[in-house]
């Protein structure tokens, strides 16, 4: 059973078709490389899944469940935009952190004000904390930045800065973590360590769509991968054949461009 | 008169000075941030008025508009302020809330520029990253925007309430009698020259003492980088 489907999704910025009708889906614990080159949409679409952006056309399902159409044309709340947004988490290339918090307080801010949105908040207050704090420390291990808790963003280097992201995220338990070209803002030497932590998510079977340039990583890391070019999917399927072997022209020209 | 007797008569007039200033800011400051909210805005009409408004207020002298807002209602509604019921026939304090009225008026647009320019100068990421994060727009307001814009502000805050200090000694021209006002009387009345100088001096320790409260303000925020 698909944990996520999309159908249609399709987007324009005035004159410009930017998606042009894209179908994807995929399973839990799945990770999804989607691959193309620069403007083939790939930014909008995570915009699109993780409602920062309305499709003009198209549908979502998460657990078979519509989570999104198109057609309705009522205007979502806030509050009903939000809850939808939970069930994604989206890493930026530029990670975005918040400068005037800790690594710690990064983690912590969103699930603590969400926590006082808990019926049982005033009476288990003491608890929800805790569990709160300590799934932020746990988290900070994982991606190996227990010594940074209490270090500002500034102080960091770009790799750490985007790990701190990954974990910030990841606090917030999303159905699917979305990254959008999480190593590109890097410098080579650095992008190893947020591939790492990738690789090890990956091996938790954590739900993710991961938009990249990293062909290798997207061949031995994706389960799948998904080609697309001009907003629309050309070709999907098995990572190692489809870039090894591509079937359609266009992915071969665009593998072409890049380094294996 | 003695040195001791003008120092009393400068701190009069600096007692009134000093008012005018303080209301000036507490009143602007907050004022400044509707005006911002209101060019924002994403309802046309309110942001066409409030740009317009802006956009007056910056283009002409605080003088004029002092002028005006002591002396039209005289000239064209026939009802000087100093007439007005609420003042009681009290006329300084007539001229003192006119007088007000203008500071307030023009510092709370000079305000709202520089609010304006540090909120959209905050990356739409900022946003986006607590949107993704569940945040509603207050909690991304308050938590996450705000103490960057505060941040970058804090300098051009610090520069344009420098300039109030100095701003004041306009209010003169509309008869409120505040430092320069005594320091003039001083001159035309006593031939001295020296009190003129004496009052720059409060002048310039009163600035040097917002100064160095801004610059601890921007030192205390000068943990991140934003
Ligand atoms: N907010 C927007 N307004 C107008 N055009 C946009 C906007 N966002 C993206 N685009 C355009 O959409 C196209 C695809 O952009 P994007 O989704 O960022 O592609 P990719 O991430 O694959 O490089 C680009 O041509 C870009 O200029
Ligand atoms: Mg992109």
């Amino acid at each position: 059973m698909a944990i996520y489907e999309i159908k249609g999704i399709k987007k324009s910025f005035g004159n410009t078709e930017v998606l042009r009708g894209i179908d994807f889906s995929m399973e839990k614990g799945e990770t999804v490389a989607i691959i193309g080159s620069s403007g083939s949409g790939k930014t909008t679409l995570l915009r699109c899944i993780n409602f920062l952006e309305r499709p003009d056309s198209g549908k979502m399902y998460l657990n078979d469940e519509l989570l999104f159409d198109a057609e309705d044309k009522k205007k979502l709340n806030e509050n009903e935009i939000r809850s939808k947004r939970l069930h994604f988490g989206l890493v930026f290339q530029q990670f975005n952190l918040f400068p005037q918090y800790t690594v710690f307080e990064n983690l912590c801010l969103s699930p603590k004000l969400l926590a006082k949105e808990r019926p049982d908040y005033r009476s288990d207050k003491k608890n929800i904390i805790k569990n709160i704090e300590e799934k932020a420390k746990d988290l900070l291990s994982k991606v190996g930045l227990s010594a940074k808790s209490d270090s500002y963003p500034c102080t960091l280097s770009g790799g750490q800065q985007q790990r701190v992201a990954i974990a910030r995220a990841l606090v917030l338990n999303p159905d699917i973590l979305c990254f959008d070209e999480p190593t590109s803002a890097l410098d080579p030497e650095l992008t190893n360590e947020v591939l790492n932590v990738l690789k090890s998510l990956a091996a938790e079977k954590i739900t993710m769509i991961i938009v990249t340039h990293e062909m290798s990583f997207a061949k031995d890391v994706a389960d799948r991968a998904v080609f697309m070019d001009s907003g629309v999917v050309v070709e999907q399927g098995d990572p190692k054949k489809m870039l090894t072997n591509p079937e359609s022209e266009r992915l071969r020209a665009f593998l072409n461009t890049v380094t294996l | 008169m003695g040195f001791i007797d003008i120092t009393l008569q400068l701190l009069r007039g600096f007692g009134t000075t000093f008012l005018l200033f303080a209301l000036t800011l507490l009143l602007s400051l907050p004022l400044g941030l509707l005006f911002c909210f209101g060019s924002m805005s994403r309802f046309i009409p309110l942001r066409w008025l409030s740009r317009s408004v802006v956009y007056v207020i910056r283009g002409t002298p605080l003088l004029l508009q002092l002028f005006i807002v002591v002396y039209l209602p005289g000239i064209l509604l026939d009802a000087p302020i100093t007439k007005w019921s609420i003042f009681n026939g009290n006329v300084l304090a007539a001229y003192f809330f006119g007088a007000l009225f203008a500071f307030v008026l023009n510092y709370s647009c000079y305000f709202s520029e520089i609010y304006r320019g540090g909120i959209e100068s905050i990356s739409a990421g900022q946003y986006e990253a607590g949107q993704v994060l569940g945040m509603t727009k207050r909690q991304i307001f308050f938590k996450v925007i705000l103490l960057q814009v505060i941040k970058r502000i804090l300098a051009p805050i610090s520069n344009e309430t420098v300039t109030l200090v100095k701003d004041t000694s306009l209010a003169r021209s509309v008869t409120v009698y505040e430092m320069f006002f005594y320091a003039n009387q001083i001159l035309t009345t006593e031939a001295l020259l020296w009190p003129l100088f004496y009052a720059g001096l409060f002048y310039l320790v009163f600035n040097a003492l917002i100064t160095w409260l801004f610059n601890k303000a921007e030192k205390k925020l000068s943990y991140f980088r934003a």
